[in-house]
């Protein structure tokens, strides 16, 4: 590390694009360019990996050259990613931090402009903050680290927590559950590992922040909460990375385990530059009375497919999707929630809504999965796409299968568009075209925002107002 | 200090409408325009609005001189033209509350935030004044509301936004007669010499409570006839076969 003075470079901005701008690159350790058995070695090595987690990457690897891209349902446009130009380990090779004071000028620059710090002073009970491949600062509040909630980086937690992590260390997503979980599992690094003890109930947030700051690199963060018996936590990630000229691959795996009772809620606010690919497995396991929840707010990129989802394996065991997604143009929000029932008296509920902005495509896909054996499951699903502009687009496809007659299932999906009375008459009071449309959309998923912590929903209400600035002529 | 619609014209789809429309509203005059359906008063009321489905083909808007006829919707409603709609517009989601303030937000400058304080205590005394329930306030826009409580919310929004000149499209109608009283206390409220109003109605009713300091017949897309309060009075007995003896 250097004391020069670190300059930003700010990027041609096309719109007041908060999270566009990035640092000259320092990283001491990089895996280069491509993806082989090598590249593996290097970033075990450099992390100073136990041999289970080395032989792990090598069967995951196996796993993601033998799978073809999902393309018989998904996008051709994951076609296009370039798997040998992209960089799968970027780091300057420090712990992460404890003290904000501690971590170096630009990364601190970075999270100050986003916010970070100044939130957990406010509000949070612990926060994450990764930078490239590896977490810059990481700290949970004295008092709960006191009660024995562990709140660290997933290399941490597999060295340090093996036997609470390993057990449960892949279980919920296993590598070969597709490609990109599989890709995940052989190069991931960074990410959280958060255990709460039996009956402990966090009352604030813990939060992580995700941040790519360098162009041709692939972010594969994997992180693992497990909530046990009787406890509680709500936990958010904000993600966001300045816009380059080359695509940026952005694909995590996140597993959540409920015990008995537990409920975990997961809240995220994305807002990817429109070059990143952003491939995501989120699932949970919820056991007998445990809740899962997903927030899930998706806001640019170019192509995101992401759908959370909740195996409910224990009686009365509890799912719920509220998603929220933005496609502006030349974006593609393939979005949507997996609900698998899988014990008696379950319950999920899916409720999405979509905006689709000028060329921009919204596509939601959801599964429901109810066997013959069971009784007394329900699931609600709802979704609701919006369109802004002629040219907007949105696709749904809604996949629910329930066996036996014991169940409630109830679907419901519409699509609506701003009308061009609806905005004569919000413009008739005074109010720009951006300005109307934004406080359609906004009241558009006004339902879903309540759900929110507060900070969350102001700052999401931001992210549309700049979305809807650069959407109107 | 008038508007002045001057030798308007407008088409709907090639359609011509307005056909070299005149008229003159000084500020603290109450203008009412009457007419047969189809006369063009609404789309009298949305050109002056600056409606996107209506091309002006000739003639001019001024605004206390200045013309407006360019101008974008909100820009014009920002300098003081202000429509009570016929059929207003629901907003789902969007708070009663929070889009007073949006539309209240837009008239100040840059960088200056709406004091919220002052702001709700204002709306509480103008909804006391139209009688209007402080539960209104976190109901979406129009969503679900009545006739009545619709033309009540257009004139609170009229109240909020303090403009300059006020063009009212057939507020009466849908009004049971204690909704028209208490719509009509509302303008009468703001009556004053910085103030002008234009009263588009199809019934001698609304003016029953809203005097009129002038009365403008209109027929296809023109003032016919233009006279006293008592003229609307006479069209009320006789109605509009006058326009086919003159024509």
């Amino acid at each position: 590390m250097t004391s020069e003075t670190a300059t930003v470079q700010q990027v041609a901005l096309e719109k007041d694009d908060i999270g566009n701008f990035s640092f000259p690159e320092k990283h001491k350790f990089d895996a280069g360019y491509g993806l082989t058995k090598d590249t593996i070695d290097y970033i075990s090595k450099v992390k100073d990996e136990p041999q289970w987690v080395n032989d792990f990457r090598h069967r995951a690897l196996e796993v993601f050259e033998s799978k073809p891209m999902p393309t018989n349902w998904a996008t051709e446009d994951l076609n296009n990613i370039d798997f040998d130009g992209i960089r799968y380990y970027l780091s300057d090779g420090a712990k992460p931090k404890r003290s904000w004071d501690e971590v170096p000028p630009e990364v601190l620059e970075t999270f100050d402009r986003l916010g970070v710090p100044e939130q957990e002073r406010a509000f949070l009970a612990g926060v994450e903050a990764q930078y490239d491949s590896e977490a810059a600062y990481s700290n949970v509040k004295e008092a709960l680290a006191e009660e024995g909630v562990i709140f660290v980086t997933c290399s941490e937690g597999l060295k340090e927590h093996e036997e609470i992590f390993r057990p449960w260390f892949g279980k919920v997503i296993p590598t070969g559950d597709n490609k990109f979980s599989a890709l995940n599992s052989a190069v991931m690094s960074g990410g959280s590992f958060i255990y709460i003890p039996k009956g402990v109930k966090v009352k604030h947030p813990l939060q992580a922040y995700f941040r790519i700051n360098s162009e041709n690199f692939g972010q594969f963060e994997r992180t693992l909460i497990i909530a046990d018996e009787g406890s509680e936590v709500m936990y958010m990630e904000g993600c966001t990375a300045p816009k380059f000229e080359t695509a940026t691959l952005h694909s995590a795996v996140v597993e959540l385990v409920a015990m008995k009772g537990a409920k975990i809620q997961y809240i995220t606010v994305q807002n990817w530059s429109s070059n990143v690919y952003n491939l995501v497995t989120k699932r949970g396991l919820a056991h007998e009375d445990a809740e899962i929840r997903w927030i899930d707010c998706n806001i640019g990129s170019r192509l995101t497919m992401k759908y959370p989802g909740v195996v409910m394996k224990g009686e009365r065991a509890r799912g719920e999707v509220i998603s929220i997604a933005l496609a502006n143009d030349n974006q593609h929000q393939d979005t949507g929630a997996k609900m698998i029932h899988a014990a008696n008296n379950t319950t999920s509920n899916v409720v999405s809504k979509s905006i689709s902005v000028g060329e921009g495509r919204s596509t939601y896909r959801g599964q429901v999965h109810i066997p013959k054996h069971l009784k007394g499951c329900k699931n609600n699903t709802e979704c609701d796409a919006l369109l802004i502009n002629p040219k907007s687009r949105t696709d749904t496809y809604p996949a629910i299968t329930v066996k036996g007659n014991q169940h409630v299932t109830q679907h419901e999906a519409s699509v609506s568009q701003v009308s061009q009375e609806m905005l004569f008459y919000m413009q008739q009071r005074g109010l720009n075209e951006a300005q109307a449309m934004s406080l359609a959309v906004n009241g558009f998923i006004n339902d879903l925002v309540q759900e929110f912590p507060m900070e969350y929903s102001v700052e999401l209400k931001r992210l549309i107002d700049l979305e809807m600035e650069g959407s109107v002529g | 200090m008038s508007l002045i619609i001057e030798n308007l014209h407008a088409t709907v789809d090639g359609t011509p409408i307005l056909k070299g429309l005149n008229l003159e509203i000084p500020a603290g005059e109450v203008h009412a325009i009457m007419g047969p359906n189809g006369s063009g008063k609404s789309t009298l009321s949305k050109v002056i609005a600056g409606h996107d489905d209506y091309e002006v083909t000739g003639g001019r808007v001024l605004l206390d001189g200045v013309d407006i006829s360019e101008l974008e919707v909100d820009e014009r409603s920002r300098a003081g033209i202000f429509l009570a709609f016929q059929y207003p517009s629901e907003v789902p989601g969007v708070s009663n509350a929070n889009f007073l303030r949006a539309a209240r937000q837009a008239r100040l400058p840059d960088g200056e935030e709406i004091d919220a304080v002052s702001f709700y205590k204002e709306m509480y005394a103008k909804m006391d004044e139209l009688e209007m329930d402080r539960k209104f306030t976190s109901r979406s826009v129009n969503e679900g509301f009545s006739g009545g409580e619709k033309k009540r919310n257009e004139i609170l929004q009229m109240m909020m936004l303090d403009p300059r000149y006020c063009l009212l499209d057939e507020t009466d109608s849908g009004l049971d007669i204690d909704a028209l009283k208490v719509v009509a206390k509302g303008v009468n409220s703001m009556r004053s010499e910085a103030r002008g109003f234009l009263v588009i109605t199809h019934y001698q009713r609304l003016l029953d409570y809203i005097k009129p300091d002038h009365v403008h017949v209109m027929a296809d897309g023109q003032i016919v006839k233009s006279g006293g309060a008592e003229l609307a009075l006479e069209l009320e007995k006789s109605g509009y076969d006058f326009l086919k003896q003159t024509a």
